[in-house]
C-alpha cells in the first residue's frame, strides 16, 4: 500500500472529462513524477488531493485516511504540502514572514490566539525559517517584500514555505517553470538533498524532462485525463506509446 | 520597554505626549482673538477625538489587518452605550462597571454577527454587516423600546434603582458619572495671559483609556496573530493550504474590533450618560470607515489621525458661517468680498461634508496610504534633501 492511494477518480467540468478513472499509487519515500501534455488534467488531479476540488467519484486515501470532504487546512495538517503552478505566496509580507507562517502552522496547529507576545520573541521559529532560507540561498532577501521577488524566486520561496513544514507528502506543480537554468539545477540538488536527509514522499508535475529524469523513481504519464502508463524512468524513455503521446511533442 | 521595539515605543511615547498635552496643543489661539474659533481644546471635543480614536483603532484591527470591510461597526458602539447607561441606571454611577459591561456585551454581539457574516467575504461580508447594523438600529429605534427607550433615547431618571449608589443626590438631582468619586464633568481652568486652557477629568480618563487601547493594538499588530491577519489580507488561499484555519482568526479580529467599539460606546455614555439609536445608524458605521482610510488603513497611527481630522472638521469647520467670513474678508472691496464669501459659502457651515468629501477624494487618489503616507513622503523628502546636502559638504571637504 502506498502512502497515497488514488482510486477511480473522475472529475468533469461541464462537458469536459478532466479526469477519467484515475488510479495512482505513490509508494512511501519515493519521487513520483506525473507528466503529460498541457490540459492533461495534472493540476486538476493535485487539486483533488489538497481539497481544492472534490472528485465526482472515486477515493483518495493518504496514510490510510480519506482526504475527501476535508478542508484544505485539515489536509495540510495531515502532512500534505503543495507548491502551486502559479506561485501562491503572501505578497504583502516579507520573505522571512512568509516562511515563518508555515512554521507557526506546524507548531501551533490550525489556530492559536497568540496576540500579545511579539513575533521577534519567537526565536526558534525565526531561526528555523532563516535556516530554510539559507538552504535556498535566499537569506539575503529575507526582509524584501515577497511581491517584489522575481518569478523564479517566488517559486523557490513557495518551496521553502512547503519544505519548512517537513511534510510527509510534498506536491510540486511545475516547480522549475520560469526558473533560470542555474536555479533549476539548484532546485534539483535541493530536492535530492532533502530526499536523502529525511523521509519524504514527493509527487512532481514537470514539463522539463531533465528535472523529471534527475529526480523521479516512478513516472505516470497522463493524457486527456487518463493514466497512459506507469513505469520506471528507463522504461518510460523507451516506451513508443509515450513518445508518441508526449515526449514526441517536446523532443 | 513595554515589550515594544524602539520605533513603536517612540510612536507610543509621542502619542502619549500629544494626548496628555492636548489641552495646550489644541488651544493655540488666545481667547477673544479672531482665530479662537479654530481652538479645539474644549473638553467635549477633545473627548470625542480620543473616543473616536479608540473606535477607529479597533476598526483598523479588522479592516487594516485582514482587509474585511465591516459596514456595521456602529452597532457595537451603540450596544456599548446602551449597556453603560443601563449600568448607570441599575448599579452605580461609577464608570468602571459600565465600561466593563459595554465591552463584554459588544464582544458578545460581535461574536454572533461575526460568526454569521464571516461566512462570506468581500462585498457580501460588508453587506451582511450592514444589514445586521441596520437591523440593530431598527430594533433599538422601535421594537426594543422597553430596553432602549426608542426615539427619545435611553436616559437617567430620578427613580432609577442604582443599588450601589443613590437614585438622587441630596439636592434632588440626578447624580453624575464618576470614577471612584472623581466626577467626569469636573474640570480645572488655567488662564495664561490671554490664553485659557481647560483640563477636564473626563478627557484625561478617555485619554488614558485610549493610550491603553493603542498600546494593546501595537502589541496585536506585532504578534504572530497580527501576522496571520495580514497574511489573510494578502492571500487567504495560501493560508488555508498552509494548514491554518482563517475563520477563527478573522472571527477573533472581528470580536476584538467589536470590543473596541463597545469600549468607545461605553466611554461616550460615561462622558454624557445617554444613548440613542442614531449612534447605530449606517452613517455612523461609514464614518469610522472614512476615518480609517483617511488616516491610513493598516497603519498604527493612521486611524487616530483620521478620527481627529474628521471630528475637527465636523465641529470646527461646521461652525464657520457667512458672518465669520465677512469678518475675515472685510478688508476687500465690497463686491469682491461678497463674491469671495459666495464662492466659499458651499464649503463651510453645513457644507463641511462637501469639504471633507473633496479632501477624502484627494487623499484616496493621491495618497492611497492616507495621511500617514503623506507624512512619510514629506519625511522622505526631507531626508533626501539632507542626504544631498551631506553629500555636497562631503564633496567639498577634500577641496578645502
Ligand atoms: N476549475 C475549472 N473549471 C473548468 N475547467 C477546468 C478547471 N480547471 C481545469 N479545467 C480544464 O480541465 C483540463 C485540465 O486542466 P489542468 O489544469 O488539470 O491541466 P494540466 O495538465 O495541469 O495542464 P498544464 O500543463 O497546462 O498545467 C483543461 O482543459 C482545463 O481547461
Ligand atoms: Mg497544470
Amino acid at each position: 500500500m502506498g502512502i497515497l492511494e488514488v482510486k477511480g477518480v473522475n472529475k468533469r467540468f461541464g462537458g469536459l472529462q478532466a479526469l477519467g478513472d484515475v488510479n495512482l499509487s505513490v509508494a512511501e519515500n519515493t519521487v513520483h513524477a506525473i507528466i503529460g501534455p498541457n490540459g492533461a488534467g495534472k493540476s486538476t488531479l493535485l487539486n483533488c488531493l489538497v481539497g481544492k476540488l472534490i472528485p465526482d467519484t472515486g477515493s483518495v486515501m493518504f496514510n490510510g485516511q480519506s482526504v475527501l470532504g476535508r478542508k484544505p487546512f485539515e489536509i495540510n495538517q495531515m502532512g500534505i504540502s503543495r507548491v502551486f503552478q502559479t506561485p501562491e505566496i503572501f505578497g504583502d509580507l516579507t520573505v522571512l514572514e512568509n516562511v515563518m507562517i508555515p512554521c507557526f502552522a506546524k507548531r501551533d496547529g490550525a489556530f492559536r490566539m497568540h496576540a500579545i507576545e511579539g513575533v521577534q520573541n519567537e526565536r526558534q521559529i525565526m531561526e528555523k525559517a532563516l535556516a530554510m532560507l539559507d538552504d535556498l540561498n535566499m537569506a539575503d532577501k529575507r526582509n524584501m517584500h515577497s511581491a517584489s521577488l522575481s518569478r523564479g524566486d517566488k517559486r523557490r520561496l513557495e518551496m521553502a514555505m512547503c519544505l519548512v513544514q517537513e511534510p510527509q507528502l510534498l506536491l510540486l506543480d511545475e516547480p522549475t517553470a520560469g526558473m533560470a537554468r542555474a536555479d533549476t539545477n539548484n532546485t534539483i540538488d535541493l530536492l535530492k538533498e532533502i530526499k536523502e536527509k529525511r523521509d519524504i514522499t514527493m509527487c512532481i508535475i514537470e514539463h522539463d524532462m531533465h528535472v523529471v529524469f534527475s529526480l523521479a523513481d516512478r513516472i505516470t504519464v497522463l493524457a486527456q485525463g487518463t493514466p497512459l502508463v506507469e513505469d520506471s524512468p528507463e522504461n518510460i524513455k523507451g516506451n513508443p506509446k509515450v513518445r508518441e503521446a508526449y515526449l514526441g511533442e517536446t523532443a | 520597554m513595554f515589550g515594544l521595539d524602539k520605533k513603536d515605543l517612540t510612536l507610543l511615547l509621542v502619542v502619549a505626549l500629544l494626548t496628555l498635552l492636548a489641552p495646550f496643543i489644541l488651544n493655540p489661539f488666545p481667547t477673544g482673538s479672531g482665530l479662537a474659533q479654530f481652538n479645539a481644546g474644549y473638553p467635549d471635543l477633545m473627548q470625542r477625538f480620543v473616543i473616536f480614536g479608540i473606535f477607529a483603532i479597533g476598526f483598523n484591527i479588522l479592516f487594516g489587518l485582514t482587509g474585511y470591510l465591516s459596514f456595521g461597526h456602529a452597532a457595537f458602539l451603540g450596544v456599548g452605550s446602551y449597556s453603560a447607561v443601563w449600568m448607570f441606571k441599575l448599579l452605580s454611577m461609577n464608570i468602571i462597571p459600565a465600561i466593563v459591561l459595554s465591552v463584554i456585551i459588544a464582544g458578545l454581539f460581535a461574536l454572533v454577527i461575526g460568526y454569521v457574516s464571516l461566512r462570506r467575504s468581500g462585498i457580501y461580508f460588508s453587506i451582511l454587516t450592514l444589514a445586521f447594523a441596520q437591523m440593530s438600529f431598527a430594533l433599538a429605534y422601535s421594537v426594543l423600546t422597553p430596553i432602549t427607550n426608542g426615539e427619545t433615547g435611553l436616559q437617567l431618571t430620578l427613580d432609577d434603582p442604582r443599588i450601589l449608589g443613590a437614585s438622587a443626590t441630596a439636592d434632588g438631582s440626578i447624580p453624575v458619572t464618576n470614577l471612584f468619586g472623581l466626577e467626569m464633568r469636573s474640570a480645572v481652568n488655567m488662564a495664561l495671559g490671554p490664553w485659557n486652557f481647560t483640563f477636564s477629568a473626563g478627557y484625561y480618563v478617555c485619554a488614558v483609556v485610549m493610550l491603553l487601547a493603542f498600546y494593546l493594538a501595537i502589541r496585536i499588530f506585532r504578534s504572530p496573530f497580527g501576522m496571520m491577519l495580514r497574511a489573510i489580507k494578502s492571500n487567504q488561499n495560501r493560508l488555508n493550504y498552509t494548514g491554518l484555519n482563517s475563520r477563527p482568526y478573522t472571527l477573533a479580529a472581528f470580536v476584538i474590533s467589536g470590543m473596541y467599539a463597545g469600549l468607545a460606546g461605553g466611554l461616550m455614555a460615561s462622558m454624557d450618560p445617554l444613548a440613542g439609536a442614531e449612534r447605530m445608524q449606517w452613517t455612523a458605521s461609514g464614518e469610522v470607515v472614512l476615518m480609517t482610510i483617511l488616516g491610513g488603513a493598516g497603519t498604527l497611527i493612521g486611524p487616530v489621525l483620521g478620527a481627529g481630522m474628521i471630528k475637527y472638521f465636523e465641529n470646527i469647520f461646521s461652525k464657520i458661517n457667512d458672518n465669520v467670513l465677512h469678518g475675515w474678508f472685510a478688508w476687500m472691496p465690497d463686491g469682491i468680498e461678497d463674491l469671495t464669501v459666495t464662492l466659499i459659502h458651499p464649503f463651510i457651515g453645513k457644507g463641511w461634508h462637501l469639504t471633507l468629501g473633496i479632501l477624502f477624494m484627494l487623499v484616496v487618489i493621491f495618497l492611497p496610504g492616507g495621511l500617514v503616507e503623506g507624512g512619510q513622503r514629506i519625511m522622505r523628502l526631507f531626508r533626501r534633501r539632507k542626504a544631498t546636502e551631506d553629500d555636497q559638504t562631503k564633496a567639498k571637504q577634500p577641496a578645502e
